[in-house]
């Protein structure tokens, strides 16, 4: 960050800054008047680019068994990965559902007491009770496969990073694109290397849960205090030593916290995965959704929202209570636990066999079963029938007045002039490289030959932002400054950041039906509870010596929030900007499942049908290099260097990492 | 400062440069720039500059100096925590800077400890656990190594908190914690650095009787960083006082106090209580034949105030006496003027 030297210098750099990003909308909007409809770059589905790169899926299909790297390496790596979601799966259903349901128990007590194990049973007993027993297992295995290769890699990679700048300056920009890469956009490429299924879901997953394990684990590494590891070092310690008795053990707690955020991304991402034909849940949901059928939807909606609670309740409370029993270490406890492992594996034991004489084939009994399926039906007709009104204005409002409008300048405006607008927007709000990365990332666009509806996707994204950014700035500020509003409003985000974002059409879908303005609502859920934390946080973080200087020379509360706390918070405000910005468009591309068209539904139509292939690989492309250009644009705008401080795309919900995320 | 026995450390030529240009920049003609110009022209900085002091066995030997002096980067060269840009360091005559890194880890483990400024104590590890570290990872065995720790323990007063964590300890046993551990390996040498800057004035007091009483006991040679004049007149044998890089002035505590070799050092010692570092060498004036010459005798080295009782009780001027031989008289009025802070003579 090279602030200028004189605070004169830089007040003319902002009010010259100011002016230009007037001229420029002035200009432009002359260009556009003037120049409408000219220079289109129309859609065309047919496109040659497409059926070529529906030539690369045939050619990778003819030669997936003659060709040495795929027949070597891809292969085996698929095969391996098969295999060991074989094996957990096989596993789980060996176990039979008691077993299975007993054993979670065991593991909830071992690991975080009594209450949990109750909790652990009531949930596996309720996968069973809803008829999702299987589906859940699957996806139960997939989570389970990935998290254990993602913290195989990722935390290794992350020690490395935590004690090498050099390994860190290589990996950090690695793991900037992987994190604003929206999901959707790497299922396809997935897919085509390793086929559809479970491996290549798992792949897939890897890579979206891997950044927070390498990232935490690095920034557990390098949170150890120097003294520490300086001390050690005077005494004489091997390199060696200094990691397994200073740094490891120092950075115990960060490190379980990224392993709870591996898990919780692993999660969302295996459901999303169902779209490569992974089995789970998430399959249930598509397929719910395809046949808008929210209510079957529902059930399996439900199932993962208290997966996501069992696994992020476990690894939670499984983390504090490492920290409880370093502490006792006595031999006393030492022994009593050993009863408790015993007992827990004993009855587990007895569970598998009772299991495997009743219930042979390890399939939950069908006699019991609870589904909400009638009910959220009837609720979801009941809203069609009498909130119609309400939402239907809701929904032609904001389509109406935001979204037509902005879609409509969008792809009518000659493309270069989009083109010019936002790289001088990105020049004058983030400098030199973010807008020539924009320039680069719009010209891909162009060459997918998806620049219209690139423009489509781009116009819900801006929209969707301008409402989660409100929504979050009034949230935010709110529990900022009402303790009491906060502690109503925190257990909600933090269940709201552990859902899968899959979770998020449900609502959405049963209150406005299959449209545009519907992914938008369900991306500005999905965005809103980081964007409200990050406000929230950067405004409680003004120091209170500030606060209280502004008060004694009388300010008003409404002064203090506007002239003090807000420019305080700057940074915070601009990075809940930028994490604003790529989860909606990560959202609203997922949105194409309920409705949104352009990218979002070329990746689906890419998956359901042969002959788009080559289009839904393209929108993915197109969906990063979207991802790239708002990242890189919004990024600068608060100088923020990118560096290991930049925060990962959710939040846990273990909020202490977070202020050493965004602290830095 | 040159005693006939070999100096335990030996500091020569020292330098120690931050910035890319490190290695070239001592021995070229630029070397001579001020800290200024070199940021500016070369992007570096010198943060020891030249640099070269002898510790001798069992003495306490402090390096003062403000923050940016350079101080704690000159502790850290000479345990190479920081690589020396050039120069010599000699621990009983080894050039330590020529040791491979098993034989640097050989000598920290068995030859010199530190103690740092924020303890550096290890949360997760018990009082005991810590104090033991240095013994466990040279690949003492467990009895041995407890034993050990024990010992330390008592040795700094913690006895009955061996199995208590270090965030449960006060800041000065903190300390204490640190200071056993330094202790434990049994080090030739033991390096302070600013080891109490982080505590409360009275524990601070507490703390530096602590490592009197201590050096007295063990009898280690010392090295000790402070950027605390008063600290650095109590503990020291010998005191350097750095600025920039640079000493500035080498000597006994007295040395400092009664003849400071610049303003800078002058400016520092103003207020330093002159009764109580000065010895009567530093007021003494010739005897006169009119003095009466019975009055109490006290050899040179003593220090003034110790002196004001004597002087007290008698009319007659005291006389310093070395070896039976009359070295001058002090009388009543340079004693008061010492007291009083006033500028000799």
């Amino acid at each position: 960050m090279a602030a200028p030297a004189l605070p004169l210098a830089s007040l003319e750099w902002r009010t010259s800054r100011r002016f230009w990003g007037v001229a420029l909308l002035i200009v432009s909007a002359i260009l556009f008047v003037a120049l409408r409809n000219q220079w289109l770059l129309p859609h065309d589905d047919d496109a040659e680019f497409f059926k070529s790169l529906n030539g690369l899926r045939d050619w990778v299909d003819a030669n997936r068994s003659s060709n040495l790297v795929f027949v070597l390496v891809v292969n085996t790596i698929r095969l391996s990965i098969a295999g060991l979601f074989d094996l957990l799966q096989g596993i789980l259903i060996g176990l039979t559902w008691p077993g299975v349901t007993v054993l979670a128990g065991a593991i909830g007590l071992i690991f975080a007491g009594r209450r949990m194990a109750v909790v652990m049973v009531a949930g596996f007993l309720a996968f069973g009770l809803l008829g999702l027993w299987e589906s859940s297992l699957d996806t139960l295995a997939l989570t389970l496969g990935a998290v254990v290769l993602s913290l195989a890699m990722g935390i290794p990679l992350g020690i490395l990073a935590g004690r090498s700048d050099r390994f860190q300056s290589v990996i950090t920009p690695v793991l900037d694109v992987m994190q604003i890469m929206p999901t959707f956009a790497y299922l396809a490429p997935m897919a085509l290397i390793f086929l559809i299924g479970p491996p290549a879901a798992i792949i897939a997953t890897l890579i979206y849960a891997i950044p927070p394990a390498i990232r935490i684990t690095a920034l557990g590494i390098r949170g150890v205090s120097g003294t520490s590891v300086e001390a050690a070092v005077s005494l004489g310690s091997t390199r060696w030593q200094v990691l397994r008795k200073v740094q490891l053990p120092m950075a115990k707690r960060t490190i379980v916290l990224g392993v709870n955020q591996t898990i919780m991304m692993a999660l969302s991402m295996v459901v999303i995965t169902a779209l490569i034909a992974a089995p789970g849940l998430g399959l249930d949901i598509v397929q719910a959704l395809e046949r808008v059928n929210v209510g079957v939807a529902f059930d399996a909606g439900l199932a993962i929202v208290i997966m996501a609670i069992l696994l992020d309740r476990l690894a939670t409370r499984a983390s504090q209570r490492v920290d409880v029993r370093t502490r006792s270490g006595a031999a006393e406890s030492t022994r009593q636990r050993r009863v408790v492992v015993l007992g827990a594996v004993g009855v587990t034991v007895v569970a598998v066999i009772v299991g495997q004489l009743v219930a042979g084939d390890g399939t939950f009994p069908d006699a019991l079963r609870i589904t909400f399926r009638e009910p959220v039906n009837t609720a979801t007709a009941w809203v069609e029938a009498n909130l119609f009104g309400l939402t239907n204005a809701l929904k032609n409002a904001v389509t109406g007045v935001l979204l037509n409008p902005l879609q409509t300048i969008l792809t009518t405006s000659p493309w270069w002039l989009v083109g010019l607008v936002a790289v001088v927007a990105a020049f004058i709000v983030s400098g030199l490289r973010p807008a020539i990365v924009t320039a680069v990332c719009l010209l891909g666009l162009i060459g997918l030959q998806l620049w219209q509806h690139g423009m489509e996707t781009l116009a819900s994204v801006l929209v969707g932002t301008a409402i989660t950014l409100l929504v979050g700035l009034t949230l935010g500020v709110l529990s900022a400054r009402h303790d009491r509003f906060a502690a109503v409003l925190r257990p909600i985000l933090d269940a709201a950041q552990t859902m899968p974002s899959f979770v998020y059409l449900l609502p959405a879908i049963a209150l406005f039906s299959a449209t545009r303005f519907t992914a938008i609502v369900a991306a500005v859920i999905y965005a809103a509870p980081p964007v409200i934390r990050l406000v929230e946080d950067g405004i409680r973080g003004v120091p209170a010596t500030v606060v209280e200087a502004a008060t004694a020379a009388g300010s008003t509360p409404r002064q203090l929030l506007w002239k003090v706390q807000l420019p305080m918070a700057r940074r915070s405000l601009l990075l809940a900007a930028n994490q604003g910005i790529v989860l909606v468009l990560a959202m609203v591309v997922v949105g194409g499942l309920v409705g949104a068209g352009a990218l979002g539904y070329d990746v689906i139509a890419g998956f359901a049908q042969r002959e788009d292939f080559g289009k839904g690989l393209a929108a993915g492309v197109s969906i990063v290099l979207l991802g790239v250009m708002l990242d890189r644009i919004t990024q600068g705008a608060g100088g923020r260097p990118t560096g290991p401080g930049r925060p990962v795309a959710v939040v846990p919900p273990g909020t202490t990492i977070q202020a050493g995320v965004t602290g830095a | 400062m040159n005693g006939t026995t070999t100096p335990t450390v030996s500091v020569k030529g020292l330098w120690k440069i931050f910035g890319p240009a490190e290695h070239r920049l001592v021995g070229s003609a630029d070397e001579a720039l001020t800290s200024a110009e070199l940021r500016q022209r070369h992007a570096s900085t010198v943060a020891v500059r030249d640099v070269s002091f002898d510790v001798q066995p069992g003495e306490v030997f402090v390096v003062m100096g403000l923050s940016g002096s350079g101080k704690s980067t000159l502790i850290r060269c000479l345990t190479r925590l920081i690589e020396p840009t050039r120069g010599e360091i000699l621990l009983d005559g080894e050039d330590i800077r020529k040791a491979d890194a098993v034989r640097l880890r050989e000598l920290r483990r068995r030859r010199f400890s530190m103690v740092f400024q924020h303890f550096g104590l290890l949360p997760h590890r018990r009082v005991i656990d810590n104090i033991a570290f240095g013994l466990e990872i040279r690949g003492d065995d467990k009895p041995t190594r407890y034993a050990r720790a024990q010992e330390m323990l008592s040795l700094v007063g913690l006895e009955g908190h061996a199995g208590s964590y270090p965030d449960q300890l006060s800041g000065g046993m903190q300390q204490r914690v640190g200071l056993a551990r330094a202790l434990a390996v049994d080090p030739e040498v033991m390096f302070f650095d600013e080891p109490f800057s982080a505590l409360d004035p009275l524990i601070r007091r507490d703390m530096q009787n602590e490592v009197l009483r201590l050096h007295h006991e063990v009898g280690k040679t010392m090295v000790f960083i402070t950027h605390d004049l008063a600290e650095a007149l109590k503990l020291g044998d010998h005191v350097v006082i750095m600025r920039d890089g640079l000493i500035v002035q080498a000597g006994r505590p007295e040395d400092l106090v009664g003849a400071p070799a610049d303003d800078y050092v002058a400016d520092f010692v103003r207020d330093v209580p002159k009764s109580h570092v000065l010895t009567l060498r530093w007021v003494m004036r010739e005897a006169r034949p009119d003095d009466q010459l019975d009055g109490p005798e006290f050899p040179p080295r003593t220090v003034i105030r110790t002196a004001v009782h004597a002087a007290a009780a008698t009319d007659k001027p005291i006389r310093v006496v070395d070896d039976g031989r009359l070295l001058g008289v002090v009388d009543r009025a340079q004693i008061l003027a010492a007291i009083a802070g006033l500028e000799d003579g």
